[in-house]
């Protein structure tokens, strides 16, 4: 169980829980470049985190350290109370960490529904003779899980497009599904690569929303990357701010908006 | 007016998820079935029988093996050929054990093994490196075919014969199996296994393959074993393959060398699931009716009208239209035969009101 002593109450009246992951001095470096320089921050249960920073600033490789993607040269991830072993990416998806990409990465050959319902994978535990005669357990987990996935494209609202190969969707609706098969592994952390990326206003009105849906509905707890800062300032229950791959401000968007070494560098003139 | 879905409303996903959401699919099926499991044993011909019907099962199975590999899972194979002489010699050996039929099923066994083996190296290379490390497995075991002894008993000729055995007192394989009782043993395997295709195919591990061949990174980071997903599909897709060459060689060659193992088999196969569709069931159906029906239309029909062609000739006809299908298919459709009928069938449900 985690310390709930460590919860807090957002400015908007929220009870927010104990701390969920921690990276403690994470310093990840390719060949000569280095992507991330002794960061450490917290994410908590239940809340709304963004990381915000310029192109380069090493945000996305922050979260594929979150995924397990790549290992950090040094400092350790924790979760749940306790440092993380060395995992594959797919072991961290199973500990309930799931996501979206900056370049959508959807399976391209695949349905809607399809692409849905590889969210729950995870969900899926019939073995392959019991889904090869298509009886029993396996049958019911398909239509349990098919259950599942459409209240996920309901609350999503793209149930008119579940049987169109992705391939041939729009952009904006593309990140919706992404988002989509996110939701159906029923992650308890859900990180977000720049889910508003290239949306026009009304789209990213609507992905604003669901995010927030997801986050007070289900209770996820989500860590974002976003550049709209208007957006961040929205959405968010407290921001990283990185640079060069360093972190050069934490706090809610007020202090962070105020913070003279993140207006220097990034914000330039404070917004509003 | 043919295919027609008004007035049927799925009320449950169960529903949604049956087979055949269309009741025409349904009916269609069960008039090809009627054919393949009546008509036809009926009224074919043994020369039917033996250029058409058993060959077209055997060469679909085959396909199909293929296809769970490439075509679900995205690891391209040049190997297949010499999966089925895993298969055939493997049955070679278990039918001085066993019953002739478990021993075709069990056959797969083995090849599943090797196919698992050889599947390894899927695990860091990708695409155009993979087929050549398949290619690799292709003239290995061609070559061990040749020199391992045992395989084939010790044979002078260095050849495998397929002798007369009978299950529950019939004859099965060998001459003296009759070629309608062989063709109901091959039609009862592949109509089983095209079965458990369906269903792999359209469930959780078939997703699994799916996503693997569709984006590797993606399908990791949301929680794909990557090495599973990739051996499961070599493991069944050899199982299948293996159980082909099984059938190929004691339910229709009636003996087998070697090089009959060999690279051009390969292909054979690779232009089936090609042509048929990759990433469908029934392509491989369509495609092995193509490939193994053209050669006998170009001999047949010239004959029958009264041209005169000679069968060098004919030869030359054969692979120049498989090349150039194969082109086409690449090129404008890479989904193959088995799109073009889901076009026509798109096309027939909304007929005659096409808005
Ligand atoms: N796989 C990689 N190999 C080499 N360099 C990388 C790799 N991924 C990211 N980088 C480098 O790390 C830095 C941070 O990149 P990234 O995390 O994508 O930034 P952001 O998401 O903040 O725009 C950049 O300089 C980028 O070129
Ligand atoms: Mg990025």
């Amino acid at each position: 169980m985690l310390d709930q002593s460590q919860g807090y109450v957002t400015a908007d009246g929220r009870q927010i829980g104990g701390v969920l992951m921690e990276m403690k001095d994470i310093t990840l470096r390719f060949g000569g470049v280095t992507a991330i320089k002794d960061i450490s921050f917290d994410i908590h249960e239940g809340e709304i985190r963004a990381i915000i920073g310029p192109n380069g600033a090493g945000k996305s490789s922050m979260l594929n350290v979150i995924s397990g993607f790549y290992t950090p040269q040094e400092g350790e991830v924790w979760y749940k109370g306790a440092p993380r072993p060395a995992m594959k990416p797919y072991e961290v998806a199973r500990m309930g960490v799931a996501r979206t990409f900056q370049n959508i990465a959807l399976f391209e050959g695949m349905t809607v529904l399809d692409n849905v319902m590889t969210g729950r994978l995870n969900h899926m535990k019939a073995g392959i003779l019991a889904q090869a005669i298509w009886w029993g357990k396996a049958r019911d987990e398909e239509i349990a899980n098919r259950e599942h996935v459409e209240r996920v494209i309901d609350f999503l609202e793209i149930q008119s497009i579940r049987k169109t190969p992705v391939g041939r969707l729009p952009y904006g609706l593309k990140k919706r599904v992404e988002l989509a098969r996110a939701l159906a592994a029923e992650p308890s952390l859900l990180l977000l690569d720049e889910p508003m990326a290239g949306m026009n206003v009304e789209e990213k009105e609507d992905m604003s929303r669901f995010i927030l849906d997801v986050n007070d509905e289900f209770g996820t707890t989500i860590a974002l990357i976003e550049h709209d800062m208007g957006v961040v300032m929205d959405l968010s229950d407290r921001v990283v701010v990185m640079d060069y791959g360093k972190k050069i401000g934490d706090g809610t968007p007020d202090e962070v908006r105020n913070d003279q070494t993140v207006i220097d560098a990034y914000l330039g003139v404070p917004q509003e | 007016m043919l295919y027609r879905t008004a007035g049927q409303f799925k009320t449950s996903y169960k529903a949604d998820q049956a087979l055949f959401p269309i009741r025409q699919d349904a009916v269609l099926l069960a008039i090809i079935l009627t054919f393949a499991w009546v008509i036809f044993p009926m009224t074919a011909s043994e020369f039917a029988f033996q250029t058409l019907l058993i060959p077209i099962l055997i060469y679909s199975l085959a396909a199909m093996g293929l296809n769970i590999l490439t075509g679900y899972a995205g690891q391209l194979s040049l190997g297949t050929a010499a999966f089925m002489g895993v298969g055939a010699y493997a049955c070679y050996k278990l039918i001085e054990v066993m019953d002739p039929i478990l021993a075709i099923l069990l056959s797969g066994v083995f090849s599943a093994g090797i196919g698992v083996i050889f599947g390894i190296p899927s695990l860091r290379i990708k695409g155009f490196y993979l087929a050549i490390a398949t290619l690799a497995a292709q003239f290995f075991l061609v070559w061990l075919f040749e020199k391992w002894a045992w395989l084939y008993n010790y044979n002078a000729s260095g050849a495998i014969q397929v002798p007369n055995l009978q299950t529950f007192g019939v004859y099965v394989t060998g001459p003296q199996a009759s070629s309608v009782t062989q063709y109901y043993v091959i039609l009862g395997i592949v109509t089983l296994m095209t079965v458990l295709c369906i269903n792999l195919t359209r469930g959780t591990l078939g997703r699994t393959w799916k996503a693997t061949r569709d984006m590797d990174i993606a399908a990791e980071l949301i929680g794909i074993n990557l090495m599973r997903s990739k051996l499961t599909a070599f493991a069944i897709s050899s199982y299948l393959v293996g159980v082909a060459g099984a059938l190929f060689v004691f339910m229709w060659r009636g003996a087998a060398e070697p090089n009959l193992f060999d690279i051009p088999l390969s292909f054979d196969i690779l232009f089936i699931a090609i042509i048929g569709g990759l990433g469908s069931i029934l392509g491989n159906y369509l495609g092995a009716i193509l490939i193994v029906g053209l050669p006998v239309v170009l001999n047949t029909v010239p004959e029958a009208l009264g041209l005169e062609i000679k069968s060098a000739t004919v030869e030359h006809y054969n692979i120049m239209i498989v090349g150039a299908l194969i082109v086409f298919f690449l090129i404008i459709e890479p989904h193959g035969l088995a799109r073009l009928w889901a076009l026509i069938r798109e096309k027939l449900i909304i007929w005659p009101f096409p808005h």
